[in-house]
């Protein structure tokens, strides 16, 4: 498990990750060269607009993708094994092992037939655990984590909340203490207050059981208070990468800013917003440049040749305005 | 009262709101045959929406909201209680003509622009549709001369070009849009948008605000707008109603209930709204957010079993919507007596914001 490892040793590392879908006409990259690391107990926030490739980058990590995707190019080591090159039965002994997934939509992840007990036992049982006792032991153990009472283990999904399925789905992913949680929108169906509590809840396990979590959401608002690292996604490409605070305080990317921008406050003063003109690019015929550019209002000379990822005051962003030459004439 | 179209009827009884709710109230039959149970969905609502206003009403899954927009768009009837359109009760609205006409005066935008446009059909026919149907004072010929006024005065470039697509070849901003314009084809008095902007991405949605308020500026049409996003009601609303469990318990200018909320609900809907801009304040929540017990309900607050303040009058008499600030009413005993307009003994430890 985790004392396997070296300290601080990234828990995760994404090279060069690249999916394709196969369409009729030609392959989408849906995520374009993406590389990320995730240190053990870290939690990263991703966050992008509707079809920015979060999800599929996600899929891509867990090694769930089914055709028409595929990954073309690029590494997911995780603890230093590669999971890519990984046959599937070395796949299943790590999966919900060492590293589980929270799907966004709990009232179609659990089984809506089985009590939720009969779930976490197959669960285990498909990981090699026999014992009857252990199983009903560990089960009434995380339920306990997330707060939920354990005769609920007898309940069917359509009995409990919402905001309770997600809980027992994230219990669900916590059966074996995993090092790595990857959550792809958990808390999108629910209302604000339900949502305030399960990010607060997610927090205080990840800080207590020290996992790792990779959290995917469109709500970039959500993340702020709870994420250390964020990563921006836009047009299946990172364009900006640092602390959440950093980020959030001064951001590095134009569509970061825009992105910002566009959140009513319900504290200070009443500004008028604009949200971002234009729409994302398709990705069958991204720009050859900076794919922002189009939408971008800083736009200049440079932007048609793609940018890299810049060092910019709190985080690293590709965009131009970064460039060494640049930000020395701006200064 | 006659039963004369609202439409024909200028200005409908004189001095009356545009549309006031009146004990509203929408009971539904849940269970089977032998438990049969009652769902209160809505119950004893009472609101006025004026000309040229935006309300939005604000509330968690569950509370009623979407129960009081099909309410309005006549897609339910009430259990008890009435809606006066103009001062006319919409239970007297019962040939086609006059349902017809109040529905040409009050259109309904729906959340999901994927699924409320035929994807069978260019973008042009539901709006030449609702044209032929409820302005039958344009010609068929101009018919499309007028569509097209209506996509372009909605943001839509190359108006023309738009209406000969396909549903699926918009962007969900665009069939948005297109959902208002079907609406603005009416030459509507009351635009019901349930979560109209719930389903697209941060980045578009604020042309839609924009647009909502736009369209109370220049064409002097008042928006019902629902949503569960209470900051975006703050940028866009006039007077915000916030609804639980079937009940309004707190309605009011909108600065001031974001700024000074009476309603401890409100208070923990607005400390539940992430902000990037505040600074990092994550303390331990005992709130589940667990939704309100609606059926077969007994007397007393809905909120009680959640709420910080509840005293014991709160679990046996139903709290009441009580003017605690200009035109800014709370249905909250403790609220009431913290204002010291009620005989409620309020614990001494707790205080209730803004009072």
């Amino acid at each position: 498990m985790a004392s396997a490892l070296v300290p601080d040793a990234p828990v995760l590392e994404v090279r060069g990750l690249t999916v394709e879908y196969e369409t009729a006409a030609g392959p989408v990259r849906a995520v374009d060269g993406f590389d990320l690391d995730v240190l053990p107990g870290e939690f990263v926030g991703v966050v992008g607009e509707s079809g920015c490739g979060k999800s599929t980058m996600l899929f891509g990590i867990a090694q769930l993708l089914s055709p028409p995707a595929r990954i073309s190019a690029g590494s997911v080591s995780f603890r230093g094994r590669d999971l890519v090159t990984m046959t599937a039965k070395e796949l299943s002994a790590t999966r919900w092992r060492d590293l589980s997934v929270v799907m966004q939509s709990a009232m179609n992840a659990l089984n809506p037939v089985t009590q939720l007990g009969k779930q976490f036992e197959d669960t285990m049982r498909a990981h090699g655990e026999r014992s009857g006792e252990a199983i009903q032991q560990r089960s009434v153990e995380v339920l306990q984590l997330v707060g939920i009472d354990p005769v609920h283990l007898k309940s069917y999904p359509h009995q409990l909340s919402g905001g309770m399925r997600q809980r027992a789905m994230i219990a669900m992913a916590l059966l074996f203490t995993p090092d790595l949680v990857i959550m792809d929108e958990p808390t999108s169906a629910l209302d604000v207050v339900a949502q305030r509590s399960l990010m607060v809840q997610i927090k205080e396990l990840q800080q207590r059981l020290g996992f790792a979590v990779v959290f995917v959401t469109h709500d970039m608002s959500l993340v702020s208070h709870f994420s250390d690292r964020l990563v921006v996604m836009y047009a299946a490409q990172a364009v900006e990468i640092g602390p959440t605070r950093a980020v959030f305080d001064n951001p590095g990317h134009p569509y970061t800013r825009g992105l910002l921008d566009a959140f009513p406050s319900i504290r200070g003063p009443r500004v008028p917003l604009t949200g971002i003109p234009g729409s994302p690019p398709n990705l069958l015929n991204p720009p050859v440049g900076c794919r922002f550019a189009p939408r971008c209002p800083h736009r200049f000379e440079l932007c048609d040749a793609p940018p890299p990822l810049y060092e910019a005051p709190g985080s690293l962003a590709a965009c131009h305005l970064h460039a060494p030459a640049v930000a020395e004439v701006s200064r | 009262m006659t039963q004369a179209a609202p439409a024909e009827q200028a200005g409908g009884v004189a001095g009356a709101p545009l549309i006031e709710a009146r004990g509203l109230t929408r009971h539904f039959k849940v269970g089977g045959a032998i438990a049969r149970k009652t769902l209160h969905a809505v119950d004893d609502v009472n609101f006025t929406i004026g000309d040229r206003e935006i309300v939005a009403l604000v509330g968690e899954s569950g509370s009623g909201k979407s129960t009081v927009a099909r309410l309005l768009a006549r897609v339910y009837t009430p259990t008890a209680g009435d809606i006066y359109y103009q001062g006319k009760p919409l239970s007297g609205f019962r040939s086609r003509r006059d349902l017809l006409a109040y529905r040409s005066d009050v259109p309904m935008v729906f959340q999901d622009p994927f699924a409320s446009l035929n994807p069978a059909y260019r973008v042009s026919h539901g709006i030449l549709r609702g044209l032929a149907l409820h302005r039958p004072d344009i010609p068929r010929k101009e018919r499309r001369a007028e569509a097209e006024r209506i996509v372009a005065r909605l943001g839509l470039d190359a108006a023309g070009d738009v209406l000969d697509r396909f549903p699926y070849e918009l962007s969900g901003g665009q069939r948005q849009r297109i959902g208002f314009a079907q609406a603005l084809a009416y030459r509507p008095k009351l635009i019901v948008a349930d979560e109209p902007v719930s389903m697209l991405d941060v980045s578009v949605r604020i042309g839609l605000l924009n647009l909502m308020a736009k369209l109370r500026d220049e064409q002097g049409v008042s928006l019902l707008y629902i949503t569960h996003d209470i900051a975006s009601a703050r940028y866009v609303a006039d007077r915000v109603m916030v609804m639980y469990a079937g009940h309004v318990v707190e309605t009011g200018p909108v600065e001031d209930v974001l700024q000074a909320p009476k309603h401890p609900y409100t208070q923990l809907l607005l400390d539940a709204v992430p902000d990037p801009r505040a600074p990092l304040s994550v303390g331990p929540s005992s709130d589940r957010g667990e939704p309100p017990r609606v059926v077969d309900p007994t007397p007393g607050c809905r909120f009680r079993w959640r709420c910080p303040l509840a005293v014991e009058t709160c679990s046996r008499i139903t709290p009441e919507l009580v003017e605690l600030a200009p035109r800014h009413d709370a249905a909250c005993h403790v609220a009431v007596a913290a204002a010291g307009r009620g005989n409620v003994a309020v614990r001494s430890d707790v205080a209730v914001r803004g009072a």
